[in-house]
């Protein structure tokens, strides 16, 4: 198990390749649907200047995310008096937010993507060019990974955007995960598909 | 309201079977679930990535359990597969389902998962146009049941519907058919929607039927034979193929590719013949409940 702590080096994701099997430390956000589009449409590609809140939004997230990881989860909270928690938080299925994500790694200098079930080309030429990595979590697995979420520190656009797809800023602790695209131009995903669809063809030849 | 429906749907009980009938679908994998996945474990090689992920599906399975917290942070769409008597309220029936959701949604049991298309707007309470789902059947029984299945968006999103015949995968309006459709069907899902899952197969039906038959074959035990012998020989075939795709836990790789497959029919128009997949994750999340005559009620199974 390699140990990575945020922020992440360039050279930290070049030595990493897929396959490896990883733990993160340090402070990330979730971000999902919602997240990718308004980050994408109304912070990367609006117009200048930028309404104030989103203004103050965005150099938040540039403070976050150099270096660091974006979590592709809609977690389940729970409010304390004030304070939030974190219950079952998972990954969610990331193809999703591939018309997205490489906009979103250049823009921010994101070193790690962390979700499930892997990512497309363009994700994967992004990883490449601007050296990041996507981790592959444990899909279904809500209660051990919120183990690993030790602390909620803040949440963006939680009115708006509702529970699930909010921003949640929180503190990881040895949050576990594989890596299957790597900033080489390697994806597991890729090169496992290339199996799948001759054993299928196999199977409907016969 | 008859004394009958009085005793079983009114006054708190009720509600509060149906509130724990979610709480435990959510936080409590099925038995036969996971045994599966113990199962696969052993099938599985020593030093495969699949040997590494199932001991951490198991682990979090126990834990869920333990804490009383949901398995999974997508506490998917409620549907709720009611069979009654004769007599009962059907309305009153889906609004303690509501009711129930909604509280189980403030507790912490099911995440808020009804939102908007227009607006975009989260309703809050997991309660919307349409959601929960709620599907009636009135039997000749004297028990009313109430099934459950939270069904994960993730592999909502890779389920498809097939007309066949179909030229790309040569697949005409036969079991050959089905079963090359069913297997492209697993191959597109890859590893997007949870593997190992376990798929709910309609052959037949329209649009609309065919999806929710498809979920209904879902409620079926792992290790149930389908009666119609044509469809068990397709269920054993199309799982044992399934599972040399080398898709495996969470798509990679390994022999687990699918936990099983369960396959059902429905009369169709002489035009149409349409093959529905619904994908279930492998956290396949289903409990049902009986409720006597007196108020009483207990798990079924």
């Amino acid at each position: 198990m390699i140990e990575l702590t945020i922020p992440i080096s360039a050279e930290q994701i070049l030595s990493l390749h897929a396959g490896d099997a990883v733990s993160i430390s340090g402070i990330a956000t979730t971000g999902r649907d919602a997240a990718h589009k308004y980050m994408v449409e109304r912070l990367i590609e609006a117009q200048r200047p930028l309404p104030a809140e989103d203004q103050r939004l965005f150099d938040e997230l540039k403070t976050i995310y150099r270096g660091g990881a974006i979590y592709h989860c809609g977690p389940i909270v729970r409010k304390t008096g004030e304070r939030w928690s974190i219950v079952s938080a998972g990954p969610t299925t990331s193809i999703r937010e591939e018309g997205y994500e490489d906009k979103v790694i250049a823009a921010f200098g994101l070193r790690v993507v962390i979700g499930k079930g892997g990512m497309g080309a363009r994700t994967l030429a992004a990883c490449k060019a601007h050296k990041a990595v996507y981790i592959h979590a444990i899909g279904g697995a809500g209660v051990t990974s919120a183990e690993a979420m030790v602390e909620v520190l803040d949440v963006f656009k939680k009115e708006e955007f509702g529970l699930p797809e909010a921003f949640w800023k929180i503190r990881f602790r040895r949050f576990p995960g594989i890596v299957t695209m790597d900033a080489h131009g390697r994806s597991l995903h890729e090169e496992l598909g290339k199996g799948f669809d001759e054993r299928l063809a196999g199977l409907l030849r016969g | 309201m008859t004394c009958d429906e009085r005793n079983r749907l009114s006054g708190p009980a009720f509600g509060e079977a149906l509130f724990e009938l979610i709480r435990r679908t959510a936080c409590d994998l099925p038995g036969d679930v996971e045994q599966a996945l113990k199962r696969a474990y052993d099938e599985e090689a020593p030093d495969s990535k699949a040997r590494t992920i199932l001991p951490l599906f198991l682990e979090n399975i126990v834990l869920a359990r333990e804490k009383r917290v949901p398995l999974c942070q997508d506490t998917g769409l409620p549907l709720f597969f009611i069979h009654h008597p004769s007599g009962f309220s059907q309305r009153a029936m889906a609004t303690a389902c509501a009711e129930a959701v909604a509280r189980a949604t403030r507790e912490q049991f099911l995440r808020p998962n009804a939102v908007d298309p227009v607006t975009g707007r989260n309703s809050g309470n997991c309660v919307g146009e349409g959601i929960p789902g709620v599907y009636f059947e009135e039997g000749d029984a004297e028990a009313l049941s109430v099934a459950l299945m939270l069904k994960g968006g993730g592999s909502e999103n890779v389920g498809r519907q097939y007309s066949l015949p179909d030229d790309a995968l040569h697949a005409g309006r036969d079991p050959e058919g089905v079963r090359r459709a069913v297997l492209d069907a697993v191959r597109r899902a890859e590893g997007k929607g949870c593997p190992p899952g376990i798929l709910g197969v309609c052959i037949g039906g329209d649009r609309g039927s065919g999806y929710l038959h498809s979920k209904h074959q879902l409620l079926r035990p792992l290790d149930d034979v389908n009666p119609d012998p044509v469809l068990a020989d397709l269920e054993k075939r199309i799982l044992l193929e399934a599972n040399t795709l080398g898709i495996g836990p969470l798509g990679l790789g390994g022999k687990t590719t699918l936990l099983g497959v369960k396959i059902g029919a429905l009369h169709r128009h002489p035009a149409s013949y349409f093959v529905t997949v619904t994908y279930m994750c492998w956290e396949c999340r289903r409990r049902e409940i009986r409720i006597e005559a007196d108020g009483t009620w207990c798990f079924i199974g």
